[in-house]
């Protein structure tokens, strides 16, 4: 059984995975049984200035059938007074002393509010702080959340005041909404931030009602944009993840991450952890499911992990980070084309479509006797055995193939496209190296022409 | 309340519709496992080449109205169609999930999408001043009618029967199609401005120069005759499922029941026996389970209820006393050299005789031919590719020509849609 025990700035857990401050983790109650589930942390929800709170405040984004890909919410902060929150979290940590109990916290941007809530918070027992830069709704309005969170200076000033006056960790949440965010990243740390959560949600609007026009979801005939989260979102949390993870300077620095956005199950939880992430947060999986999803992600973590001959997450964790790459330092010369598995293959084809109405038309269809065919039906024709023996088979022709990949993403059967490398004849060559050597290439296009020939690069 | 009143229990219609409808939740998750196959096999596998995949993705996205329209542009008759067709030979066959999963429910989901509209989706054409007469108002000449009515001809239907839609009205077992789901759809091709005249057993030479062209769309007529003793004493099967359609306290019901026949009409005929309370029902056949002209799915449907098969049986006469038949009278047969069909002719077996203790017989040994003074082929109306007969403007389809393969309703829509489009050309071609 492998180890999953995680220490975060000096918080440990014994797993990596916490709640995220949400909904999930509002009340002492929730807390509790999540515990006894074997969540291995929370981060309450943001407790702070004084809010209310709206009907409908939940949007959701379905697709095919599969419900709440996204969740989008205009919630503000907990709405239950100060003092229910902290008695709470004081008992839970007494209950719990092996998890990490983290108080999420948004007060005016002032420092004696921000000393007066680290205050309380470190009186309540709780292992650290969160402080949210990233709220995008009704919170940036009032000077808070995502609107500290999207100026650097700001991020620095009050991260200041907090780690000026706390005693115990401070984590820095930051706000997906920003044209970069290693800035926001690199100021909180530069403002004492002992570690870095993210993603925050993202701005959204998840729909409008066909039947009425209202925005959806409907809040007394308005409606705007709120915080989108979910297995959307994964793929933007990895990249915001993985470009603060591989920054220089936030690297030397130590300060560790906490990632989020969109883990639904361990295997996302691996992901995170690979491109270089400490602790990780969940809240849509658990909103969708219940706290009870954190038996497959431990169990599920700790299997792969056995069966990678991993020992712990320390072993692991940022392994693929030294993978990434910019555009021009990737080796134009690799060269991949598709393989279609004409035993697993199920005749659908999707990838014939695709590849040849919007990619690089390199697959045929071939009959039963190996003839290449024109798609179309018989018209003349019908019955199950008919339309069986004469459905022809998708091959790929490799030689005119790019290896775009299109027909392996939308194949329905697992493992029937393969993307198989082969060699390119043609030593590696960055576009960086190539760049630097013939500049030319890179503005006159008769010099790419009398490139690519010199080096037979086909263009299909 | 008294105890008697308690106890008493709800009975439901025995033949009320066996596949229940789907719940639109059903249908959308249903919807949402088709992979939209591209030139998908569905869409090769129906006779009438409906495109499948649209009409369920048009589920999925919740136009009802547009994969309603995208079944019925290829079948006006796909109501009766999402319940009669045997799918497992051919869209459901020929899914691709069917491999390592189950297939889709393409049937269901086509009485899902036709059953929640209910609005006319079509408008027809400007009347092109032409008419044609239809002789019969089964599905292919309920198919012709529809399209030619959309293309703006005058359409007249001749009915001899006081009901429409042919087999689907009188012929189908109640538990695949109800008699309302029929009549409703013949309503539905009437309302595109389609005449009906009921009660009416039109003749072709009678129709012939009153009318610019003439569809014969008469289906076939009533069963055989055995050729063997007491044969007066059995019940016509076509005439037993009618009176099972149309009035359910018409039908007779015995306690032992012998049906005579192997195809899927044998089948209706056993099952509605059974339903209905007879204690015992077999299905007596000459030839082996393998020979059987009824689907396999018919047949470990009729397993499932109960009934008995007697296979290499072979009806000598029929037992009757005072009161009705008391047995019908067999031998057993072995098989021999293979018929023009294929399937080996069986022969008696010398002294095997044995009575069956029925108090009912049934025959459901398929239909016998009109005569007509058209040309045939096998006894079926000769048709060109065209559909059209022997005689110039004179057309048919369905199961009146049907000389080769097995009569389906599906195929005999496909008959009445490409028979539509000939005439359409031959009425606009002689318009110059």
């Amino acid at each position: 059984m492998a180890d999953l025990k995680t220490n975060f700035a000096g918080i440990s857990s014994p797993n990596p995975f916490w709640l995220a401050s949400a909904p999930p983790s509002n009340s002492g109650h929730q807390v509790h049984k999540a515990f006894e589930a074997g969540w291995g942390g929370v981060v309450w929800k943001t407790i702070g200035a004084p809010v209310l709170n709206v009907s409908n405040r939940y949007g959701a984004w379905h697709l095919g059938g599969q419900k709440m890909l996204g969740i989008n919410n205009v919630e503000l902060i907990s709405d239950r007074p100060l003092e229910d929150n902290l008695r709470e979290i004081s008992e839970i940590k007494r209950a719990w002393p092996d998890r990490a109990v983290i108080v999420s916290a948004m007060v005016e941007s002032t420092p004696e509010a921000w000393r007066e809530i680290v205050h309380r918070i470190e009186d309540a027992g709780a292992d650290g702080i969160e402080l949210n830069y990233g709220c995008p709704h009704g919170m940036s309005e009032r000077g808070m959340g995502s609107a500290v969170g999207q100026v650097p200076e700001y991020c620095e000033q009050i991260t200041q005041w907090v780690t000026n006056v706390a005693k115990i960790p401070v984590l820095v949440k930051l706000t997906p909404n920003v044209a970069n965010i290693v800035g926001p990243a690199r100021a909180a740390i530069a403002g004492g931030a002992h570690g870095i959560s993210l993603i925050n949600t993202l701005n959204s609007i998840t729909g409008i009602d066909l039947d009425t026009f209202e925005i959806s979801p409907n809040i007394g005939g308005k409606g705007g944009h709120g915080g989108y989260a979910g297995p959307a979102v994964k793929p933007i949390a990895l990249n915001m993840l993985a470009s603060v993870a591989n920054d220089e300077s936030i690297r030397a620095s130590g300060v560790p991450i906490s990632g989020m956005g969109g883990i639904s199950n361990w295997s996302d939880a691996a992901e995170f952890l690979a491109l270089g992430a400490t602790s990780l947060q969940v809240c849509t999986a658990v909103m969708h499911y219940g706290f009870r999803i954190i038996a497959d992600l431990c169990d599920g973590l700790s299997n792969w992990m056995d069966a990678k001959e991993i020992k712990s997450i320390e072993e692991f964790r940022g392994r693929s980070l030294h993978r990434l790459s910019t555009f021009q330092d990737l080796d134009l010369n690799f060269k991949a084309v598709a393989r279609i598995d004409p035993d697993k293959c199920i005749k659908c084809n999707l990838c014939y479509i695709a590849c040849n109405d919007t990619a690089h038309q390199c697959i045929d269809l071939v009959s039963v006797t190996g003839q290449i065919v024109s798609p179309g039906l018989d018209f003349q024709s019908s019955g199950k055995q008919a339309a069986i023996d004469g459905r022809p088979t998708p091959m790929v022709r490799e030689s005119d193939c790019v290896g775009c990949r299109l027909c392996y993403n939308v194949c329905p059967v697992e493992s029937c496209i393969d993307m198989v490398e082969v060699p390119s004849g043609r030593q590696p060559k960055t576009w960086a190296e190539l760049s630097n050597e013939l500049p030319e290439v890179s503005h006159d296009w008769n010099a790419m022409k009398r490139y690519r020939e010199a080096n037979g690069i086909r263009i299909h | 309340m008294t105890f008697k009143e308690r106890v008493a229990p709800v009975r439901r219609d025995p033949l009320a519709e066996e596949t229940p409808a789907f719940t639109p939740n059903e249908a959308l998750l249903e919807a949402n496992r088709c992979l939209y196959c591209y030139d998908a096999p569905c869409i090769q596998a129906c006779p009438t080449h409906i495109d499948v995949p649209q009409f369920i993705k048009k589920i999925a996205s919740k136009n009802l109205i547009g994969s309603a329209r995208t079944i019925l542009e290829s079948n006006l008759l796909g109501a009766t169609c999402a319940r009669v067709c045997p799918v497992q030979e051919l869209c459901e066959g020929a899914c691709v999930l069917g491999h390592e999963h189950r297939p889709i429910a393409i049937g269901r989901l086509q009485r899902f999408a036709i059953d929640s509209v209910t609005k006319d989706l079509f408008k027809p054409r400007p009347p092109s001043g032409k008419t044609v007469a239809l002789i019969g108002s089964g599905p292919a000449s309920l198919s012709c009618a529809g399209e030619l009515a959309k293309l703006g001809h005058e359409v007249t239907i001749f009915e001899k029967k006081s009901l429409p839609g042919g087999l689907s009205t009188y012929g189908i077992i109640s538990i695949r199609e109800p008699i309302d789901i029929a009549v409703e759809e013949a309503r539905m091709i009437e309302r595109l401005g389609v005449r009906f005249e009921f009660g009416i057993e039109a003749q072709i030479d009678d129709l012939v120069g009153q009318y610019d062209a003439v569809f014969v769309g008469a289906g076939l007529g009533g069963s055989p005759q055995l050729g063997i003793p007491g044969e007066e004493d059995i019940l016509d099967g076509l005439n037993y499922i009618e009176a099972s359609k149309v009035d359910l306290n018409s039908v007779p019901v015995a306690r032992h029941v012998a049906v005579i026949g192997a195809g899927n009409t044998a089948i209706d005929c056993a099952t509605i026996a059974k339903r209905l309370g007879a204690e015992t029902v077999s299905i007596v056949y000459r030839r082996s389970e393998e020979d059987m002209t009824a689907y396999a799915h018919e047949v470990s449907f009729a397993k499932n209820e109960g009934i008995r098969f007697d296979f290499h049986s072979q009806p000598i006469r029929v037992l009757s006393e005072d009161n009705g038949v008391v047995g019908l009278e067999c031998c057993r047969t072995e098989p021999g050299g293979l018929d023009e069909s294929g399937r080996p002719i069986s022969h008696p077996i010398p002294d095997s005789n044995f009575v069956m203790q029925v108090d009912q017989v049934i025959k459901a040994i398929g239909q016998v031919k009109h005569l007509h003074r058209l040309d045939t082929e096998r006894g079926f109306i000769k048709v060109d590719v065209n559909y059209q007969t022997s005689q110039r403007s004179v057309y048919a389809g369905g199961d009146c020509i049907r000389s080769h393969g097995s009569a389906s309703t599906v195929m005999a829509v496909q008959d009445g849609k490409l028979a539509a489009m000939a005439i359409d050309r031959q009425l606009r071609g002689s318009n110059g």
